[in-house]
């Protein structure tokens, strides 16, 4: 061979298939049966409003970068994953200007001015819905399913409004004329993503398969939360019903293996992971008996958000040979 | 099934090269021999230009005696030294090296004859014919293997053959042990007296089946060696790795394995131990993998030391056009090379040819973490390279000591699997230089 120019670089001299783009589509890949039920559901207004978020994460994202002269992020696809998740715990009523807002709050306070994707100290999405309640009413304007005339009825004009299965629960009661198994599949009131337990385990399940998520954080922040209500049933309700509605109602599943999992806002160790959890499912149940509005998995997941450096630092592990 | 912590499962590339037989590549007109192909004090030179050699002489001398970190440096030709002066070593240092222009009449050196052990010190024999043949680490590592032996003695309860080979590509050790086992078994029999141990253990993975099938057979009726199958996971071949995944037992940070009672020599050492004993030969030449997608035909080769790799290279079609980035040791821990002119030495157990987009994979700059914590599942050391990298890319260097960076033995496991394509085990080197230097 004639001496044309060999390449050299310090080693390993291989690498792995999966980056962050694909991992980011697995994310995507697992969030789709939510989207479905969703849409089954609600109607086309679900289909809307995750297209809409998911478009102005994209928008937001590659506008700020694009402003501040840095390299374009777009396509490592984890705007789309924010627009996605934030879309899914809104109220499916929710006016979309009030959506595109919260996405600019998530993709440009929240992810980019700390430094972009890995960096935010804060989930995003979590972040963009704790923004919005801004306007409560706006946030809590639930639906019932299949409140739609047709499945094209965008503006579910004669929708009925009606409490959600967490509300009626910590009012001192098990939800009206519905059976856990309702609950489950995804046919109550709620935001629209996080109705189905059972299209999120999947999602779940499809992750922890993959690679993409350890099952620490999902089964100990779930686990945690079964186990407490279990022993603390509230409005004479059997233990047993009220640790079932609890970790099946809400934004529970949808927070536990979607939000509380997000890489750049959770422990990297394993340690720090476990406790990690643990502290979200003791905050979550903190908020949900004693606050005055019974939804805790936002804001514990964001206070845990904040706790990561630290459970890291906390959960460092003995190295080979120590 | 025992194991080691962490650790990945490259794609192998072991079939390209695993079914073609050892073949001998003729000694070329000149060879050029770094006096430091080893771990330790370099060799000083015991030759000057216009001396004549054999094969086989001393050229270069141990810079220590029996008892230190050192090796002996042999002619793999016969002819006359053409000059001793610094040339450009695998390392991509200048070394000092001996130039010998082949006289191709293989005069074999008068010292080169079958060594006689003596039964009632079978130890302090079996150190002196390792030390005298320059026997080193073969896999690659290349410490001496003299001094290995020694720290092993009276401590050593579990003598261990790394047959793990679990770097992607390579196949010399996997052709040895097919092809020449006895030599092999014998070479470790040795070892096993020289320690005083009732047993060996010879330690393969899984994916040289028919390797394992064939040394069964061989050791059938006999209890001296033991095969243990390990799973095939990378960086299973790793000392420390190799002696968690047999014993259980973990070497401590800066000590050795004769610490923990182990002892761990490769399969190709023990061949070359048992070539010096039965003909005296020291180690002149070694079996070298020619393989990955830039090479036209991948083969095995038992190539002389001190040849250079364009010639290896040609013996297996030569690169393939689009080939550009040469490899000496496997794409995991190997160096890349940048003048195909530099010599095959000890440690060569392979040259790897990468495709473009083998290339083009590693050499993607748009990295960023998004700490996703898998460099922490994979890594052997049960270390965190991303604390590591983030500490070192602020100067952090007390926070790096506390992170034990110097426990990293830079298998490339992190970086193999980061998503983010980050340059991590470069900025560990980076982060102990930065040590090493303040």
């Amino acid at each position: 061979m004639n001496d044309t120019k060999l390449i050299v670089s310090s080693s390993p001299h291989l690498h792995g298939e999966e980056d962050t783009r694909s991992i980011m589509l697995d994310v995507i890949v697992a969030l789709i049966p939510a989207l479905a039920v969703a849409a089954y559901i609600f109607g086309i207004r679900a289909l809307v409003l995750s297209l809409v978020c998911c478009a102005s994460c994209v928008v937001f994202e590659w506008l700020y970068r694009f402003l501040l002269k840095k390299p374009d992020s777009v396509l490592d696809l984890s705007a789309v994953v924010t627009g996605l998740l934030l879309s899914y715990c809104l109220p499916v009523t929710v006016p979309l200007w009030a959506a595109v807002i919260g996405c600019g709050f998530a993709i440009i306070v929240v992810k980019q001015l700390f430094g972009g994707i890995g960096k935010n100290i804060m989930n995003p999405a979590l972040a963009g819905r704790a923004f919005m309640f801004s306007w409560p009413l706006l946030m809590t304007n639930w639906v019932k399913p299949f409140s739609y005339t047709s499945f094209f009825d965008y503006s579910l004009a004669d929708a009925v409004t009606g409490a959600t299965p967490l509300v009626s629960l910590y009012g001192g009661s098990i939800p009206q004329n519905m059976t856990i198994l309702d609950k489950l599949v995804g046919q109550s009131g709620g935001s629209m993503g996080e109705i189905s337990t059972f299209a999120l385990l999947l999602g779940g399940i499809y992750l922890i398969w993959r690679g993409i998520i350890s099952w620490r954080i999902p089964v100990i922040y779930i686990a945690t939360v079964f186990i407490i209500s279990f022993i603390f049933p509230k409005g004479g309700i059997a233990n047993l019903d009220w640790a079932l509605w609890n970790i099946c109602s809400g934004g529970l599943a949808l927070g536990a293996i979607f939000m509380a999992t997000d890489y750049a806002t959770s422990p990297v160790t394993a340690k720090g992971q476990v406790f990690y959890a643990l502290g979200c499912g003791l905050l979550t149940l903190f908020i949900r008996y004693f606050g005055s509005y019974p939804e805790g998995v936002c804001y514990s997941i964001l206070v845990m958000n904040s706790c990561t450096w630290l459970l890291d630092k906390a959960g460092k592990r003995k190295i080979y040979g120590q | 099934m025992r194991s080691f912590f962490g650790g990945i499962h490259p794609y192998d590339g072991k079939a390209l090269s695993r079914n073609s037989a050892i073949e001998e590549l003729a000694a070329p007109k000149q060879v050029v021999i770094p006096l430091s192909m080893h771990i330790g004090a370099p060799a000083k030179p015991g030759v000057s230009a216009g001396d004549s050699v054999c094969v086989g002489s001393v050229i270069g001398e141990a810079a220590t005696g029996v008892a230190g970190i050192s090796a002996p440096v042999h002619s793999s030709v016969s002819g006359t030294v053409a000059a001793v002066e610094e040339r450009l070593h695998p390392n991509g240092r200048r070394i000092v090296s001996v130039v010998i222009d082949n006289d191709f009449n293989d005069t074999l050196d008068a010292e080169v004859v079958p060594q006689t052990i003596d039964e009632h010190d079978y130890s302090t024999d079996i150190i002196r014919i390792l030390y005298k043949a320059g026997v080193v680490g073969m896999g690659g590592a290349t410490f001496p293997a003299h001094y290995k032996l020694a720290s092993g003695l009276n401590r050593a309860d579990t003598l261990i053959i790394n047959g793990a080979e679990c770097e992607p590509y390579i196949t010399s050790d996997h052709r040895v042990l097919l092809e020449d086992a006895d030599a092999v078994l014998r070479g470790i029999r040795h070892l096993r007296r020289a320690l005083n141990l009732d047993k060996a253990i010879l330690a393969v993975e899984a994916n040289k089946a028919d390797a394992i099938a064939l040394l069964k057979t061989k050791l059938e009726g006999t209890s001296d060696i033991e095969i243990r199958v390990l799973k095939t996971r990378y960086p299973q071949g790793g000392e420390k790795q190799l002696i968690q995944a047999v014993t259980g037992r973990q070497v401590p940070s800066g000590k050795l394995p004769a610490d923990v009672n182990c002892v761990v020599f490769n399969v190709y050492t023990a061949w070359s131990l048992n070539q010096a004993i039965e003909t005296g030969l020291p180690v002149i030449s070694r079996v070298v993998t020619v393989s990955g997608p830039g090479v036209a035909y991948p083969k095995n080769l038992r190539v002389k030391i001190g040849t250079p790799v364009r010639e290896v290279l040609d013996a297996a079609g030569g690169l393939k056009a689009d080939a550009r980035k040469v490899l000496l040791g496997g794409p995991m821990m190997g160096n890349a090379i940048y003048d195909l002119d530099v010599p095959v030495i000890k440690g060569t157990n392979s040259i790897v040819a990468l495709a473009p987009e083998q290339i083009h994979h590693s050499a993607d700059t748009n990295s960023v973490c998004i700490r996703c914590g898998r460099c922490i599942g994979v890594c052997p050391m049960r270390l965190q390279p991303v604390y590591l990298y983030a500490y070192e890319r602020k100067n952090k260097l007390d926070e790096l000591k506390k992170l034990h960076i110097a426990d990293c033995m830079e298998c490339g496991s992190c970086a193999y699997i980061c998503p983010g394509r980050l340059h991590l085990v470069q900025a560990i080197r980076s982060g102990k230089a930065k040590i090493n230097n303040r």
